[in-house]
This record gives C-alpha cells, structure tokens and sequence, in this order.
C-alpha cells in the first residue's frame, strides 16, 4: 500500500515538474538565431578579411557554424579571443600567430602628392572610407577607416601608409593606477 | 620648471594600516592585564610566544611569496592576529598548541587566501577553531582563575616549564577546572537549575568570577576602539543586541533553565567577540546596515550553539558562519546613492 | 529639520586659507605673450577666427562657439596673432592643444564694448549674447553657462537659484576674495540669471569660515530679498549637489539635472562675469586666480586669461624652496601640471605650489575593509566595492555600484589607511567605459558601412545584368559579353564618392 501511494506521488511530481518545463519552453522560446548577431557584435568590424572570410558578418556566421576558432581575429586581439570564448563558453586560447599579430590601432593615409587617381584602393575599401574619383586624388576620411589594410596592395604607386593614432587631449585616458608595493627589485 | 604628476587627492590624512592594527593592540591591554592579574604567567608567556611565531611564519610565507618583509611585517596584522589568539587560548597551553593555532592562522587562514586584505575568514578565528576540534581536552584545561578555591602561586619560573612540556612536579589537575559556561552547561545536563549553578564558587557577580573582570577590561577597550572610530560601532551593537535579545526571549519563557541575558553577554567571549573578533573589518560586512545585521547574526548564532549545541561557547564558529554571509549581506545592504529615489 | 541639511559623509580637512586671503586682489598686469586656449568649456572646441598675422583689439572674439554647448574665446589684449597652433595646456596628459598665440602690442586698447539691457531682451538673444560674451561656470567646470540658463523643459519655473560661495577646498581663496571686493557686481549680475530664470528664492551658500564674505554679501544683498545663508565648513559642500542639499534639503536625481527638481547653481565669480559682460560689454578675457602654497607671497591675482603659471607665480615673488608638485585647482580634487608653462584659463581657480615637505606618498597596502571611505562618500556610494571592480577590470558590475554618481572629490582616497589610489582607479574606469563604448560605436559605424556596401555591390552586380540583357539579346550577345564586363570594374568608383559625401565631416 505505501509503495503505491509513494509510486504515485512521485509520479504526479515528476508529471507536474514535466509540464511546467515543457509550458517554459514554449512560453519563453527564444525566436531567431542570435548567436550570429551576438558574435558579430563582439567582433571590431574592420572588415580585413585576415580570419579568411570577407568581412566580419561571415566571420561571425562560420564561428556559430562551428567551422572557424575564435582565435582567428588579429585586430580583436587576445581581448576579443577571450570576449568570444566567453560568450561561447569555451577554453580562450592564444591568436593564431599565422594569421598576424596583435597590432595598435592605425589608420591609413594617402601621400596625396603621389597619388594618381587610379580608384584601386576606394574599390579595395570595405567600409567606403576613401574619397575620390578617377584621375582625381584621393584621401581617406580618418573617422570611417577601420585599419584593415585592405588598401594597401592594391595602390600601383605605393602611395597608402598606416599610421598609428596618437592620443590627443580628447583620447587621452587615465592609466590603470600603480599595483600595491610589492617586493623591491 | 617641469613638476612630478600625479592623480588627485593630493593631501592624505595621516592614516595607515599598521596604526589600525596598533590601535587594536593598545585596546586590548586592560583586558590582558585582567587575565593576567587572575590566570598569572601563562597569559603573557603565551602572547609573547604567539607573538614570535606570528612573526616568523609571516615573514617566512612573505618570503615565498615575493612581498616586501618591512613593509608587511610593520602593518602589526600578524601581531594582532597572534594577539587575538592567543588571549583565547588557555594560560598554560603547551607550546605547540599556540604554534598549531598561530600558523594555522597565518599561513592557511591569512596567506593563503591572499594575504592583508584578502582573507574571506577571520584568522584568529580559524586558529582557534583547528585547535579546539584537534586538541578538545588541551583546549578545555583552563586554570582556576585567583581566588576561587585555593590562591594558585604559580610563579614565572614553573608556568615556562608547564608550557615547554615539563610538569616539573606540579599537578596540573589540582590547578585546572572548567569554565564557567563548561560547568554552567555540565550541569544544565544533570538537571540543576540556572539559579542553583549560580551559587557555585566559579561565578562571580555577573558572571565568571576572574572572567568577569577581564571581560570589563576588553569592554573599555573595546569602547575606546569604537570612540576612535577604529571598530565600527555598529557590529558590537549588532552582536550583543542580538544575543541579549534572544536569551532574554528564552530566559522569559524558562528562567530556570535559561541564563539571564546580562549573564549571557557578560560571560565567556561574548564582549571580547563583539568588541574585537567580530569588528575585523577584512572579513566582516562593509556597509553601516551590514554590520548591523552581521553583528546581530553572530549573537544569535552565540547563544544557539551555546544553549544547543556541543561545546560551551561559540564566538569562534558564530563569527566564521558570519564570514560567509558577509558577502551577501553587503551586495543586499547597499546604501541609497545620492540622488537616488528611495525605496 | 531647519536649513542646512547636512549631506552624508564629508570630511573635515586641512584649511590653510589664510596664507592668500590676508591681501587684496592683485590687479593683473599684460604679459608680452598671450597663449589662449580655444577648447576653455566643456564641449565643443571654438572655431578659430583669425590667423597668424592678423592684428587683434582686447575683447575681440577670436574663437566663435561651435555648437549649442560650446563659448566663444576673446583676445585678452591689443596685439597680434603670431600663431594658431597646438600648444601646452593646462591638462592632467600634459598634451597640447589648439591656442592662439597673442603678442602684445602695449596698449591694451579695448575693441568698442556695447552694453546690452537685459530686461529688454529676448530670452534666447540674451543667452547668445552670454554664449558669445564667453561665460562659462568659473569654480572650475567651466560648462557653459548660456546652457545652464535654459530651463528646457526640465521644470517650469525655477524654485531655488543657488549662488555657490562655498568654496571647501583648502588654499582657495579666489571666490572668498571676489565675494569681499566685489559683491555688488556679483549681485547685479544674479539679477540678470533671477530675470531669466525667475526663481521663487535665491540663495547664496558661504562656507562659515568666511565671515567678511558672509557680510560684504549680506550687505550687497540687503533688500533684493536674496538669502545669504552660511553653510558649515566640511568639505565637499561646494559640490553642486551637496550645496543642493545642504540649502534645500533637495537631491538631484541620479541619472538626471537639478533642473528636474527645480534647482540650478552658479558660481558667484560667473554671476560677476555675467554682469560685467552684459552691463559693460566686457567678454570674459580675465579671473581671479589663487597663487598660493609654496609661494613667496601667496594671493590673488585678477589675471589675464593665457597668461602663463610662470608669469603669475613670479608676480607673488616666485617659488620657495623645494617645489615638487604644481597643482591647477585645489588639493584634493585639482590636477597636477607637468609644467608651468601652460597658461591660465577660464578653469584656472587656483595655483598651488607644493613643497616637498607636504608631500607624502606612502607606500600602497591592500584594502582591508575597513569602510572609512563608505563613510566619507558624499554620494554615498561604497568606494571599495568600485576599487574592487576597478581593479579587476569589470567595468559591468562597476556600474551596478553606481559609478558614474562618484563625483572625484577625493575624500575616500584621503581617509584610505591603505593609501589606495581609489580616484584614480574611479577615473581610470570611467576613461575606459568610455573609450570602450565609443569603440562599440565606431564598430557599429564600421559594420552598417560595410553591409551598405556589400547591398551597393549587389545592386550594382544585378543592375549591370539587367542592362546587359536589355541592350543585347542572349542570341546575339557573346562577342560583346567580354567588353562590356573589362569595363565594369571602374562603375563602382564613381558610384562609392556619391554614397560616401553625406557622411563626411571633420575629423578631430
């Protein structure tokens, strides 16, 4: 007699435990496939194309495709390699050095005396960032360009050089404060 | 003319660490000069040797672990851990008792965690705590304190030799006895009344006879760390309101089998827990409700394994199950920022 | 509860007021050169009006506000203009920025000034005039005050205009010397902000500690009905905010305005620049400036704006021995200058030589918890629990401890028995938010480019197919098919400048 009654009370449990779980799955499902979006935010848009894929969108897409690592984006550095196993829930691990290295922020500039207005480098331009018109110079807007290098193979004059972006009065930030003492060296 | 840079505030009040912790020690002295006064040699014997070890072992684990030695060794952190130990300790614990207890206290509770600062567990307390469940009878052989039964002439000379580990002829049975709240309890066990067990020659006016003056001692000092602003006031209010509360409840519903709350929070730790084990600020809450209900947790928690639980008092397992709540009780106890709507 | 009701937390700190508020204000003299500064204000730096060369008159507008929350910069005497460049400003970086460079000519000859009658004015035309007349809050914020004197609809009529005469940091004494000298002028101009705010009280909150103030106020005040209400002497009570509490008992929200409860502030030393600008048409070219600490003999000086800290110091005798550390502003909330070759600006309240003997720095202990800084915080926040986070970097759950309601005033870091650097782990969180979510924007920018690319790819791609097939029937097409595809490439280089114009706009 009690095992039945303790069979059936169980049973109910489990039923009831069952129900709710499956009313939580329907009631609060999540719509789409944001895990694309999420990648693709943590991503830092430069569009260069160095993960193998063309544009960070796709970068995105295969990561959530399972078929490329998180450690295939130079410009988003260890942070972003870290940043994505985070969302991920994976083990972080180091850049693929292949793929280059971690460098500082830069943006590319036009020797504007050597160029010859040839539009090469505004069609290698993944964010339109490069003004100009054939047989006219051309000149980047600083603001827009992303870094990506994309630019500088494509110019037949060799006119396109990086430029590191030095803090000004406006970027310039607060340095992470001195550690505590520790041993003299 | 090119000037060093460097962030704002650019006047510091004349604070440190080590002033902090030296407060603490000069506020424990009129307690100490109780226990010695009642429990003779042993006390400072055992504050001197808990001192040396303290240092020791911290400086050894400095060592290891690359930090700078004068610097650490001056915040006084080991010294006032070993200090607050070793007054817990019983006056003629042998000395690798106070050895287990200060390493135990240094090396794991406080090095291992992180160091100064970064311990979730008080250490003294955790010391305290290895010994009594490692070492239950040595722990529990306190002397009769002076004046009870016959005077105890111990001199210098025979406490160092107790404590070394020689008996040099001397029978520790005739010199030790329970404490008050052991017999307070034993005898709760064989059925006698709170009132009957009150009569017996341990108690004194309040409470212990001999405690209940060095426990006056640690309650001036202690006032005086709250008056510095050196403690925050708010845990031993917390503390001892808690536990005057509930053993007032309890006492109301059976006075014969119930203390009277100025008995509860005069005897054992209860004052010396509240004024100085509960206010280390590293391991207690941080907020001015916080405190507050941490302190008031502590002294529940006192008189729950007091009157309930296996062993006579429990400042030391009260304040560690506290430690762990500390961090909750902080992230829920947030004060109303400036501006903020309340409520 | 009577007034003043105390804010939370403060601290009582060392005072030494008394080294630079003995004499009377120092009447400025005209350096040979001028540096002035063009970014002064929060916001917007002013666009430059003139060029090397040109030849400028004293009270010439010579940068014009760019934007609404911007003010105009005015030459601060007769001469000429030797350069526009970049050049060492008074700047925690110790990087330059854009100055015009003013030689001066001798004769401090005045551009023609032109009094306006405020009561007669437009409200908006009144605070064009402020924005171009260059006043902006002068205890050293320097937000522009033309913003301040437009109520927005965030209330609809004022309740209390607050004059801070507080002044709590130590050694400043520059708003206590203007207070005794020149009072009635403060006066006149509160009228001007009491006519386009209409308040329904004013109030003029003095720290107790200045009684001659107190009572050069109160005697200029006597029967316009403003309230001179002395305030005790704990810092920070000049924080806006805390002034806000401390005379209405008023909190102004968290992520709001004290507009939103009908409260606005001004520093008394704006409200004389306000007057002399609109009764006399005199823009803001000069402030009074502390010069004190480690000085031969510290006051305060009425100075040029772009005069140089060097040019000030060696007016008050010069340093004595042994200076380490120059501060702009006060100790406990001012900047330490990697020079003192930068000029004075609109923000330059007080110059503070410090000798090494009242410099200690001792050495950094981990935090023990001892909450000493919960108490001192005036937004009462838990400043440990924001190290904590800061130090770790986590500038998520830093927020969720209210970071942005920290207002820098220094006192955790003063009671700190650790001697935590907490300001600077708060500043340098905050620095770092903000890169971090201009970053995010400049991604965001990145991708809707790129994708607005790749769309403008694809159209291209299938409006070349279309035309394809519309000038050649698939039958006959195939000898044309290559020629026309060799010419393709150069189509998208004329289409991208068109898509690409709207978005141009100068760069900083």
């Amino acid at each position: 007699m009690m095992m039945i009654v303790a069979i059936v009370a169980l049973g109910a449990l489990a039923g009831a435990s069952g129900l709710l779980l499956g009313f939580a799955a329907i009631r609060f499902k999540i719509e789409g496939d944001p895990v694309v979006e999420r990648i693709d935010a943590l991503l830092p848009q430069t569009q260069c194309g160095q993960c193998g894929y063309v544009g960070c969108r796709s970068y995105a897409e295969a990561i959530a495709a399972g078929e490329a690592d998180i450690n295939q984006c130079p410009p988003g550095g260890q942070g972003g390699v870290a940043a994505l196993a985070d969302l991920l829930g994976r083990d972080p691990k180091p850049l693929d050095p292949e793929l280059g290295p971690e460098k500082p922020k830069m943006v590319a500039v036009i020797d504007e005396q050597s160029c010859i207005g040839c539009t090469l480098c505004i069609q290698a331009c993944p964010v339109d960032a490069i003004l100009g018109a054939a047989k006219h110079m051309h000149t980047v807007i600083a603001r827009e360009c992303t870094g990506c290098e994309l630019c500088l193979a494509p110019c037949p004059v060799d006119c396109i050089h990086m430029q590191p972006i030095s803090p000004t009065i406006t970027t310039w930030k607060w340095v992470y404060p001195a550690a505590e003492a520790r041993a003299a060296a | 003319m090119r000037f060093k840079t460097v962030t704002s505030p650019h006047v510091l009040a004349d604070r440190s660490v080590g002033q902090v912790m030296r407060r603490v020690l000069y506020a424990m002295t009129p307690g100490i000069v109780a226990l010695v006064w009642f429990f003779g040699w042993g006390v400072l014997i055992n504050l001197a040797l808990a001192t040396v070890v303290a240092l020791v072992a911290e400086a050894a684990v400095l060592t290891v672990r690359g930090k700078p030695l004068a610097l650490y060794l001056g915040d006084y952190s080991a010294v006032t851990t070993a200090w607050l130990l070793a007054v817990a300790l019983p006056p003629l614990a042998p000395w690798w008792l106070t050895t287990i207890g200060v390493v135990s206290a240094i090396v794991i509770a406080k090095h291992l965690y992180g160091g100064l600062g970064y311990n979730p567990f008080n250490p003294a307390m955790v010391g305290y705590v290895v010994l009594l469940i490692s070492f239950p009878r040595e722990m529990s052989a306190w002397l009769i304190p002076y004046g009870v039964g016959q005077p105890h002439a111990l001199g210098l000379l025979d406490t160092l030799r107790i404590i070394m580990g020689g008996t040099g002829g001397i029978t520790l049975d005739g010199l030790t006895g329970a404490t008050p709240l052991d017999v307070l309890r034993t005898k709760l066990g064989l059925g006698l009344t709170v009132t009957e067990i009150r009569n017996s020659p341990v108690f004194g006016i309040v409470a212990g006879h001999g405690w209940e003056w060095a426990t006056l001692g640690f309650l001036a000092g202690g006032l005086w760390l709250v008056f510095t602003r050196t403690a925050a006031w708010q845990i031993p209010v917390g503390m001892l309101g808690g536990l005057a509360l509930i053993a007032t409840i309890f006492h109301l519903v059976d006075p014969l089998r119930y203390a009277p709350p100025w008995f509860q929070v005069w005897s054992g730790a209860a004052i010396y827990g509240a004024f100085f084990i509960a206010t280390d600020p590293v391991t207690a809450s941080t907020t001015a409700r916080g405190r507050l209900i941490y302190g008031a947790g502590i002294g529940v928690l006192v008189y729950i394994i007091r009157s309930f639980g296996g062993y006579p008092d429990g400042v030391a397992f009260a304040v560690l199950l506290m430690n762990i709540a500390a961090p909750t009780i902080d992230l829920y106890t947030q004060p109303r920022v400036f501006g903020a709507r309340s409520g | 509860m009577t007034p003043p009701f105390p804010f939370h937390g403060g601290l009582k700190t060392v005072r030494h007021k008394t080294e630079s508020n003995r004499e009377t204000i120092l009447p400025g003299s005209v350096p040979e050169r001028l540096v002035v500064p063009l970014r002064q204000h929060v916001g917007a730096i002013a666009k430059p009006l003139v060029q090397a060369g040109d030849r400028v008159l004293k009270g010439q507008m010579i940068g014009q506000p760019d934007g609404y929350v911007s003010a105009a910069v005015h030459a601060p005497t007769s001469g000429r203009v030797v350069a526009v460049d970049q050049q060492p400003v008074p700047h925690p970086s110790g990087l330059p920025d854009w100055c015009v460079t003013i030689e001066s000519d001798g004769q401090d000859r005045w551009i023609e000034r032109t009094p306006v009658d405020y009561q007669r004015m437009h409200p908006s035309d009144l605070r064009n005039f402020v924005r171009n007349a260059g006043v902006v809050g002068l205890g050293g914020a320097v937000f522009p005050s033309a913003v301040k004197m437009n109520l927005s609809g965030h209330c609809e009529r004022l309740e209390q205009l607050i004059l801070n005469g507080a002044e709590c940091e130590p050694w400043m004494t520059c708003d206590d010397l203007i207070m005794r000298e020149r009072a009635v002028e403060i006066v006149a101009g509160i009228h001007i902000l009491a006519h386009l705010l209409q308040p329904r009280e004013v109030l003029i909150g003095i720290e107790d500690d200045k009684p001659e103030a107190i009572a050069a106020m109160n005697a200029a005040c006597s029967g316009t009905g403003y309230q001179v209400r002395p305030v005790p002497t704990r810092y920070p009570s000049g924080g806006a905010k805390q002034l806000t509490k401390l005379l209405t008992n008023k909190e102004a929200p968290v992520n709001g305005r004290s507009t939103d409860i009908g409260v606005q502030c001004f520093n008394v030393a704006t409200a004389y620049t306000l007057h002399r600008a609109v009764a006399h048409g005199e823009p803001v070219i000069s402030r009074i400036v502390t010069v004190t600490g480690h000085i031969a003999q510290p006051r305060n000086i009425d100075a040029l704006l772009g005069s140089s800290f060097a040019d000030l110091i060696a007016r008050c005798g010069g340093y004595r021995e042994g200076v380490e550390r120059l501060i702009m502003g006060g100790p406990m909330m001012g900047f330490a200058m990697h020079s003192d070759g930068v000029p004075v600006t609109k923000a330059t309240n007080c110059i503070l030589a410090v000798g090494a003997d009242a410099l200690v720095e001792p050495p950094v202990m981990p935090c023990i918890r001892c909450g000493d800084c919960v108490e001192v915080c005036p937004a009462n926040l838990l400043p440990q629990q924001l190290y904590w986070h800061a130090r770790a970097k986590e500038f998520d759950k830093i927020q969720d401890y209210h970071l942005f309601s920290c207002i820098e005033c220094g006192c955790c870091s003063y009671v700190c028995p650790s001697h935590i650097p907490l300001v600077q782990y708060y500043r340098y969180a905050k620095n770092e938010i903000w890169a971090l979510e201009k970053e995010k924007q400049r991604a965001e920018l990145a991708r809707r480019r790129h994708q607005a690319r790749m769309e403008r790819l694809e159209r291209e791609q299938r409006e070349r197919e279309a035309k394809l097939r519309q000038k050649a029937p698939p039958r006959t097409a195939s000898p044309l098919d290559g020629a026309t595809a060799g010419q393709s490439p150069a189509e998208p280089a004329l289409a991208a400048p068109a898509s690409i114009a709207v978005n141009v706009e100068r760069s900083e």
